[in-house]
């Protein structure tokens, strides 16, 4: 049997499709490794009863000559964000507990109709609101390289199924780098889609203009291939856009010479950023420059602003979005004793004060304020409209250069419980992933480096609208030369 | 600017909200069907009870529903319109947002005109925007029960100028809005179901003053006359609390039909902050030129113009011509009708007498007569060409509302046609005029009354069926021998 | 330095808008933090916009609208099933004066 800890999707399949190698005995294998090693880590929040049944249908489907999905018997886990019909679907907030969709978001339903089979629900940070999978109502997640680091977050449970290799691929979204920092803490494979390119139908709202769902998976040719299935216009999603889906793990392409690399000239001084991202950083600049790439300096001043415009913006929308948690129709009710004398308000003040956790809580009076009467107009609108300022920088900045390189965080994995509770030390954090999203490109993390400690570390790229295939590439030919290429996490 | 009103001195300000639910098959923001009686919640989806993740994609017929009653409002329709979200908690709100237009809404700067006592009054149409309803609420007292099948129902909020002065004023600007819509086609105008809701802002302020007095919204009018009977209240009631110097709240205020009054649902202690802000789920909305265009060739005459068109060509009364244009589908068939029969003004008249009379004692639709207009039209040139006199015509009617029958069918089966045959005519007059005696003394010396007499038995002994013209030449000549 | 924008008043002024209830704690808390990242998020206001259009949806994306067809996808008894309290197909709630 062939090794399902480093075979690539598309082998998977091509084995199963031969039947060299049953989809069911695929699913097992991951199940089993999952069950022996979630305990240590808090991946999974939730398996799916009829993950082997969805294998066996694939074997069936086989056995009869029919057609299979490119996915066809290629284990997931899908960050407990997206709704799966039939599957408890919490946003790792007490808030959703006991909610079980009727419906799958489009980005599952996609990867099902390809032959996907769902191995369950990964972890997060409550509403997607963190970066050290912290705020899970479900526990702390674990980084596998070190059970005592954080995986980041918020895409913690992906990051950490993944590097453990608990499953083929995940998915996680990213509303400011929540794809992108647990994939460079983790050292897999991590990308966030332009805004538009993946359905969002299904997908738990935090900021409805910044979330992107994406692929964290082992390799670039891996995250190619499961974009290709997820990506594409949606009748659900007024929001996506009609463009064509390129193929983009047949089109990749290692080829460097004569890419031009942008190098951010505001992030060259960046006091906040830890040696060894620096080291790694620049070992990718030397990399890129062997293979023939070019190095051009880009200007886009309005990044020093991003962290204040990212959650003046996402916690405003998120302080809307989550207005549906209530009581009424879905999830958490605070046990009353009594309704007929309670009045409304405090119907939903309890109920929502009970269900919500601190940093939930913290960004939604945040965001309440920002759009509020008096406050509007300083906030709210000032923040989008710099967006638009920031946008037009990065349209200049594209104009010459393929794709743009930088470090994905400040730090690499840090341990758990050891920041201090200072809420905006941790924010100025995402500086280098949340204006990705606030200018709606495409942006993703390949692992590169390691820190003295043996944690991962990851580059981040950056291209234009669109232009996933672009920095697929870029990632394509750095993984090649990856500092990360052949380890693997102590837990594993 | 129209004459001023006066109540007492004080003068009233009214400002009229109308909500007119589009007739869209499905909802604005999913394919949930629109159907006014489904079972209890049927009429949803994951979309309209706000479960997590779910997303509005817009309905273009709603968009060019939108259109189209703006640009018969005499709007501007913004080539870029947004939809806002409208931020506030409330049970019958699934996403505890209303996804509305706010500060640019796809209808702007219109007008509309009516008349009123005899006197043309133009109101001005500040916005007209697209918005989703909310779901329904039963209330048991001791709980709420809550039905979305309505949440998410396309809704076009027509919001006037507060141009209005009277509370005849305020029923006839929503009685032609809802003639507007339903000649538009894009509303069924139902007060009692909910399609249309008609919210007045009413003030006073003393004759002479200009700044606005403190208004009073009043919601839940279900028909127009209580609209007008509503504001007549609510005026008086305004006035009455500012000659006692009790201050005017600003609230929002229900009408009760049985009482005839209003009354307080709530008060807007500090105004509602409801944050509104462009929802990021929904592009802008486009409308190009050509789909412009294409909907204002689409467009059907309006009531107001066909009223003048039917003044002028066909030579009716205004009033008549009023009547006539109300409905759209009336206004075809009379159209129909007097085009079959060459008549137009023959057809006005027995429409308006006959038609509308059965229609609204048996409270049908146009459609629902049995009487087609191609029939109808039979029956005019039936009388026309002196086959039956009108008053045969009626009974022939009557006949043909209840069967469906055509008129010639019922003439002939019956035996009703008019005798025009002299002879026979002369015969019944000298009969007449032999077996009374006294009367055709009181002719000779004088009494031109007793014609009338003479006309009466004659048509009665003829059973109604002599022609009245020959009756009278002969009866005049036989009475001067 | 901080600012006082966050106040006690103005969070429990917010919270209710937000229809959260916070503890004395939280309030506190929150105040305290919030006030000092909204301080620090002031740094945009010097930012000359003037006439710049906000930007809503970042990418280009080109409009469209769904035809008017309807789609029963779901039943009323799936659409309860996640009641935290209903009575047959509806949703139940303190009453609602
Ligand atoms: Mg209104
Ligand atoms: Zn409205």
């Amino acid at each position: 049997m062939m090794d399902l800890l480093t075979a690539s999707m598309s082998e998977t399949r091509k084995a199963i499709a031969e039947k060299k190698v049953s989809a069911v005995e695929v699913t097992k294998y991951f199940l089993v490794r999952a069950e022996k090693l979630n305990p240590t880590l808090n991946a999974f929040i939730k398996f799916n009863p009829d993950c082997v049944k969805q294998a066996e249908s694939i074997d069936q489907k086989i056995a009869k000559g029919e057609n299979v999905g490119v996915l066809a018997g290629v284990p997931f886990g899908i960050k407990d964000l997206l709704c799966t019909k039939g599957i408890e679907t919490t946003a790792a907030s007490k808030m959703l507990t006991g909610f079980v969709p009727p419906y799958d978001s489009t980005v599952v339903a996609r990867l099902k109709n390809a032959g996907a089979t769902i191995v369950g629900k990964l972890n997060l940070d409550e509403f997607a609101m963190g970066s050290s999978n912290e705020s899970s109502f479900h526990g702390v997640c674990k980084n596998p390289w070190n059970p005592e680091y954080v995986p980041g977050g918020s895409s913690g449970g992906s990051a950490s199924a993944q590097a453990a290799r608990l499953v083929m691929g995940t998915i996680g979204t990213d509303t400011g780098g929540s794809i992108r920092q647990p994939s460079s803490f983790c050292g897999v494979v991590g990308i966030k889609p332009t805004y538009g390119r993946v359905s969002r139908y299904g997908i738990v709202a935090f900021a409805s203009s910044l979330d992107q769902a994406g692929p964290m998976v082992s390799t670039v040719q891996d995250a190619a291939l499961t974009l290709e299935v997820i990506a594409g216009i949606d009748d659900l999603d007024g929001t996506t856009s009609s463009k064509p889906v390129e193929a983009f793990s047949k089109n990749l392409s290692a080829d460097m010479k004569g890419k031009k690399i942008g190098i951010v000239r505001e992030y060259h001084n960046s006091e906040l950023v830890h040696p060894d991202i620096r080291k790694t950083y620049e070992q990718a600049l030397e990399t890129l420059k062997n293979l023939g790439a070019e190095l051009v300096e880009v200007s886009i001043p309005l990044t020093k602003y991003a962290v204040s415009m990212y959650y003046l913006i996402s916690a405003s929308e998120a302080s809307s979005n989550l207005a549906r948690y209530d009581g009424v129709k879905y999830g958490y009710r605070s046990d009353f004793k009594d309704l007929s004398s309670l009045p409304l308000d405090d119907f939903y003040a309890q109920t929502r004060a009970e269900g919500f956790g601190k940093e939930v809580k913290r960004r939604i009076i945040l965001g309440t304020f920002c759009l509020s009467s008096g406050y509007f107009d300083a906030y709210y609108n000032k923040a989008c409209q710099v967006r638009r300022l920031l946008r037009n920088q990065y349209d200049e900045a594209f104009a010459k250069c393929d794709a743009i390189i930088s470090p994905v965080s400040t730090t690499p994995a840090f341990k758990i419980g050891t920041r201090v509770y200072d809420p905006l030390k941790m924010y100025l954090n995402d500086i280098f992933t949340t204006s990705t999203n606030l200018a709606g490109l495409p942006g993703m993390s390949v692992p590169f480096g390691l820190t003295s400690d043996g944690l991962p570390i990851g580059i981040q790229l950056t291209g234009h609208h669109f232009q996933e295939q672009k920095i697929l590439n870029v990632a394509y030919a750095l993984e090649q030369n990856s500092a990360v290429k052949g380890k693997t996490p102590s837990v594993y | 600017m129209s004459t001023k009103i006066s109540y007492r001195g004080f003068e009233a300000v009214i400002g009229i909200e109308v909500h007119v639910q589009l007739k869209t098959e499905s909802k604005i923001f999913s394919a949930d069907a629109t159907t006014f009686d489904s079972a209890d919640n049927e009429n949803t989806s994951p979309v309209s009870v706000g479960m997590p993740g779910t997303l509005p994609v817009l309905n273009k017929k709603a968009v060019e529903y939108a259109i189209k009653t703006g640009l018969a409002l005499g709007c501007n329709i913004r080539k870029k319109s947004v939809f806002s979200r409208k931020n506030y908690f409330y049970p019958d709100l699934p996403k505890g947002y209303q996804i509305s237009q706010y500060d640019e809404p796809i209808c702007e700067h219109g007008s509309i005109q009516f008349e009123v006592e005899g006197k043309s009054k133009t109101v001005g149409i500040t916005r007209a925007h697209l918005e989703e309803d909310a779901g329904k609420s039963t209330h048991f007292g001791q709980y709420t029960l809550i039905n979305y099948n309505r949440a998410g129902i396309p809704l076009l909020e027509i919001v006037s100028e507060p141009e209005m002065h009277s509370p005849q004023e305020a029923a006839e600007y929503c009685r032609t809005i809802r003639s507007v819509v339903r000649y538009l086609d894009v509303c069924d105008g139902n007060l009692e179901e909910g399609s249309l809701r008609c919210d007045c802002n009413v003030s006073v302020r003393k004759v002479g003053e200009t700044k606005l007095g403190t208004k009073v919204e009043l919601k839940n009018i279900n028909s127009f006359r209580f609209v007008e009977k509503a504001v007549e209240y609510e005026i008086h009631r305004q006035i009455d609390a500012i000659e006692n110097s009790e201050k005017i709240v600003q609230e929002t205020r229900l009408y009760d039909p049985d009482k005839n009054r209003t009354f307080t649902m709530r008060v807007k202690e500090d105004a509602q902050d409801y944050r509104y802000f462009p929802d990021p789920d929904i592009l802008p909305v486009i409308v190009t030129d050509e789909q412009l265009a294409l909907v204002k060739k689409s467009l059907p005459e309006l009531p107001l113009q066909r009223a003048a068109r039917f003044v002028k060509d066909f030579l009716l009364a205004p009033s008549d011509a009023h009547l006539l244009t109300e409905e759209r589908e009336l206004s075809d068939y009379f159209e129909a009708c007097g085009k079959a029969c060459g008549n137009y003004k023959a057809a006005a008249n027995w429409i308006i007498s006959e038609l509308l009379r059965e229609l609204n004692d048996s409270k049908l639709a146009v459609h629902n007569s049995k009487v087609s207009a191609q029939n109808f039209a039979d029956l005019i040139t039936q009388i026309d060409q002196g086959v039956i006199s009108g008053k045969i015509a009626k009974v022939v009617f009557k006949e043909m509302w209840d069967s469906g029958s055509t008129a010639a069918d019922i003439i002939k089966a019956k035996g009703l046609v008019q005798v025009s045959d002299v002879g026979e005519i002369e015969k019944i007059v000298a009969d007449v005029i032999t077996a009374n005696p006294s009367q055709v003394a009181e002719f000779k010396a004088g009494k031109d009354k007793v014609i009338g007499f003479f006309v009466g038995a004659i048509m009665k002994a003829s059973k109604g069926k002599a022609n009245p013209a020959i009756v009278n030449e002969i009866l005049m000549k036989k009475l001067s021998e | 330095m901080s600012s006082d924008k966050f106040n006690k008043d103005v969070i429990q002024k917010i919270a209710n808008l937000a229809r959260l209830r916070l503890s004395p704690e939280e309030a506190t808390e929150f105040s305290e933090q919030l006030s000092k990242i909204i301080l620090h998020f002031d740094e945009i206001s010097d930012l000359d916009t003037q006439g710049i259009e906000p930007l809503i949806t970042p990418s280009e994306i080109e409009y469209s609208t769904r035809e008017d067809a309807v789609k029963q996808n779901f039943h009323a008894a799936d659409m309860v099933a996640n009641a935290p309290e209903k009575q047959g197909n509806l949703f139940k709630v303190p009453p609602v004066v």
